[in-house]
């Protein structure tokens, strides 16, 4: 064995290579200060400031408003497609705001019911859930969480957000287009998709600044994930809310790319007269189209649901870890299982890529292949129920905090079980062929997106806002908010279980009323579930009331002091930053160091009940300190 | 250590902007293109697969080499290899500390993209004059429209280029390391770039 040179650096000892690695380590740290110092209070324009904002927490605050606004108006356009469901062919004067080219009497035509499904779910899935999920919380809370100062790269930060808002402008300008706007379902299944009018060309185009958007957003996130990591900030130190950022990150940089193409080779079949979607011998009205034919309208249900089913796991992991985060903090434990949820979630990750074909069971692609898809999505359920079970477990012997956020959390955990459960059936091909495109999955798809990710969203909403203004939002209006939507919620999704299995195909003008065996149990159904919608939206009154209350009240300055920086008794580094970090400058005033896992609540042996990931270990470090190994000084004194 | 990188900054500083991480051994950006070009492999793939798709479930599909000019790609796969070599040359001299050297090679990066653009715009308006046009048939569509995105990829390597050749190169005054990874990262691209090419030639002229 060759020896190696030691110094003395101090009183001890070191190996060259030791005391090198060691200087380094510190002088990163003495520049990561410096740095954190540095930029204390430079000015800068309103508009750098608030429009062009490179600050994560600023975009992070302008991602979550615009989502936000863009889920109430893609909830109240389906509040309109309800009060045609409910009560099929009355007019109703509010339905006048479409115009009367659409609702001539306030009265809705089809084509329009069309348009409002299309962009319904257009708006829900692209607009709203997923960047504020990714957009806003991810941006937020991401940096704050690794302990990192910024983004990787803020100005791609701020693009991003500047894609993602003329794209959102884009899909709304659509309904001014000639014909309307889309109106093929949020999916746009060719040829139907190829032969609509000018709106379905501007949601192609709103689709590829979107798609622009998420993957200058995912590739941000990984880098900051892999490269800013606070010191100490091992992989498996990380919150489990980061975790589903990463992973939901190389979803978005993975599967939206083929999108994409989808999207190109689209645009060229309706602007460039291609038909790459488009077979041979297509007639419409009666008239043969002119096109070469040739194409296949399968490849686009490829392309889509190649983007579409990873998708899915875009819309639940955040979620997921949020809920995850929330649960640890209220039930004062720490998470059940914490290193199977993480590998559960990079193994849901994975399969979500090889599980598309499950939405195209009945396209008549061939048994082979559908037993292929069916396996593998009997595969990709197993992860979800580790995460959901491990987060039934960590509720067991907690002292649990019913807080707001506690609520929406709790809520979350039946309502994704009755979401994925029901999805089951949908994934064998044999019961799928029964239950493809009724309400059935409508049922399920929106127990697993609304009273899953949307309760999520709100929970983390009412768990973070103190984090990004410095006041709590009201636990009394908080508890309406939570037990209205709950109640009607329900009642909207859980009927359309039984209307699916009775037959009642998606996508009905009057929810089946002109079909003999649908009749019956959309007139029993539908009103009640009609009025239940009426009933969510009325419940976000308060919620809306509360959020903006409190949010002025903070712009204007009205802080409530008696707060402190970490309301919740969290552990993860977001608390130990600054009370609400002062946008634009900087998130931690000396770059935090991690010595602790993400949850340590109410640890066996240590007076505190919580300790906070940055608090220095008590007795001196087991492994990677400085003292020379007892072999080396023998060889030494020898 | 990191003389330059807390010099006249106005704006927040990001670690390892500059130097790698000694645990990933990358700086941000390297990792960035990295992941970008991974989402471009998804992109130009499922465009690949679409390509095959279309062709095995055509009755008939036109053979590329029956009509397309095939030595002009043959010259234009050249250039655009040539082109990769050259922006190797940049970044190393770069790495010497030598602007200037490292400028020639990148305005014959340049050149050579601006060479490849323009026999392509050859062949585009041969095509259009045959009366060969996207919709003729899926052969002519997809072939249009690969080579069409793989042009407009080449048109956005050489808008980095130029920037760098023009006002990019301010920054090789105060932060030389920096210019020279911008260079490696746009290079990284670029690479990629021809390697589509190098796809797309044989699979569109010669099968």
């Amino acid at each position: 064995m060759a020896l190696r040179r030691q110094i003395r650096v101090g009183s001890q000892w070191m190996y060259a290579d030791e005391a090198h690695k060691a200087l380094r380590e510190a002088l990163r740290v003495m520049e990561d200060e410096k740095v954190a110092e540095g930029h204390g209070g430079h000015h800068q324009s309103f508009i750098r400031r608030y429009v062009f904002s490179t600050d994560h927490k600023w975009i992070g605050i302008q991602y979550g408003f615009t989502a936000l606004l863009f889920l109430l108006l893609g909830f109240c356009l389906m509040i309109l497609m309800r009060l045609q469901l409910g009560w099929p062919g009355q007019a109703f004067s509010i339905m006048k705001v479409l115009g009367e080219s659409r609702a001539p009497g306030g009265v809705l035509l089809p084509e329009a019911y069309n348009q409002l499904g299309a962009m319904h779910g257009t708006i829900m899935i692209f607009l709203g859930i997923v960047p504020l999920a990714v957009g806003a919380f991810g941006n937020y809370l991401v940096p704050l969480q690794i302990g990192a100062p910024d983004m990787a790269f803020p100005k791609l930060n701020m693009a991003s957000y500047w894609c993602y808002f003329p794209g959102g402008l884009i899909m709304l300008a659509s309904f001014l287009a000639p014909g309307g706007t889309a109106q093929s379902g949020w999916t746009s299944y060719p040829p139907l998709s190829v032969i609509a009018s000018q709106g379905q060309t501007w949601w192609l185009i709103g689709m590829v600044f979107l798609i622009t958007s998420s993957l200058l957003g995912s590739v941000n996130f990984i880098v900051t994930i892999i490269q800013l990591r606070a010191k100490g900030l091992t992989y498996m130190r990380f919150p489990f809310f980061v975790h589903a950022q990463f992973v939901t990150s190389f979803l978005l940089l993975l599967a939206f790319p083929p999108l994409e193409a989808a999207a190109v080779l689209q645009l060229m079949d309706r602007v460039a007269g291609t038909s790459f979607f488009l077979p041979s011998g297509l007639v419409v009205s009666g008239q043969a189209l002119t096109n070469a034919g040739g194409g296949n309208p399968l490849l686009w249900q490829h392309l889509f649901w190649f983007l579409a089913h990873p998708e899915v796991y875009v819309l639940i992991l955040p979620a997921m870890g949020i809920v995850a985060e929330i649960i640890a903090n209220n039930t004062r434990k720490p998470l059940w299982g914490y290193k199977s949820m993480v590998f559960a979630t990079v193994f849901l990750g994975f399969m979500s890529f090889v599980v598309w074909a499950h939405h195209m069971f009945l396209t008549g692609m061939g048994t082979t292949i559908s037993a292929f898809f069916q396996t593998t999505t009997m595969i990709i359920s197993i992860p979800s129920v580790i995460i959901l079970s491990s987060l039934f477990i960590s509720l067991w012997g907690g002292s649990i905090r019913f807080n707001t956020p506690m609520m929406f959390a709790l809520a979350f955990l039946p309502m994704f079980g009755i979401g994925g459960l029901t999805g089951l059936p949908l994934g064998l091909a044999a019961a799928d062929i029964h239950l493809h495109d009724t309400y059935y999955v409508i049922g399920h798809f929106h127990y697993v997106v609304a009273p899953g990710t949307i309760f999520a969203m709100f929970a983390g909403i009412y768990y973070w806002f103190p984090k990004a203004t410095g006041r709590k939002l009201n636990e009394f209006w908080g508890k309406v908010h939570f037990w209205v939507s709950f109640v009607c919620i329900n009642g909207i999704f859980f009927p359309m279980f039984a209307q699916g299995l009775a037959g009642v195909s998606r996508r009905l003008y009057d929810g089946g009323m002109q079909y003999a065996h649908a009749k019956q149990i959309a007139a029993q159904t539908n009103p009640f579930m009609s009025i239940c919608a009426i009933g969510l939206l009325t419940a976000q009154v308060p919620f809306i009331c509360n959020f903006f209350y409190n949010a002025i009240a903070a712009a204007i300055g009205r802080r409530d002091e008696g707060l402190g920086s970490n309301p919740w008794q969290a552990t993860t580094l977001e608390w130990a930053a600054t009370t609400s970090p002062p946008l634009a400058h900087g998130n931690f005033e000396v770059l935090p160091v991690v010595y602790r896992g993400p949850y340590e609540y109410s640890v066996p042996g240590e007076t505190a009940e919580f300790i906070p990931q940055n608090t220095p270990l008590t007795e001196p470090a087991p492994r990677g300190g400085g003292l020379l190994p007892t072999t080396a000084v023998a060889m030494r004194e020898n | 250590m990191d003389a330059h990188a807390s010099v006249g900054h106005a704006e927040l500083e990001i670690p390892y902007n500059v130097h790698p991480r000694p645990d990933t051994g990358l700086y941000n950006a390297k990792l960035g293109v990295w992941l970008f070009l991974a989402s471009e492999v998804m992109l130009f793939g499922a465009l690949f697969s679409s390509l095959i798709l279309l062709r095995t479930g055509a009755d008939s599909w036109p053979r590329g080499y029956e009509f397309l000019n095939v030595k002009l790609a043959t010259f234009n796969t050249f250039i655009l290899i040539l082109s990769s070599v050259t922006v190797v040359m940049a970044w190393s001299h770069l790495r010497l500390g030598n602007l200037k050297k490292g400028r020639i090679y990148i305005s014959a990066t340049v050149f050579c993209a601006l060479v490849f653009l323009t026999a392509k715009g050859f062949e585009y308006a041969h095509e259009f004059r045959e009366n060969r046009f996207p919709k003729t048939n899926n052969f002519l569509a997809i072939y249009f429209t690969m080579t069409g995105l793989h042009g407009l990829h080449i048109l956005g390597g050489v808008i980095v280029f130029l920037y760098f050749l023009g006002p990019g190169a301010k920054m090789w005054a105060k932060e030389p390391e920096r210019y020279t990874n911008r260079i490696e990262i746009v290079g990284l691209y670029w690479h990629f770039v021809d390697l589509v090419w190098i796809f797309l030639f044989p699979i569109l002229y010669l099968m």
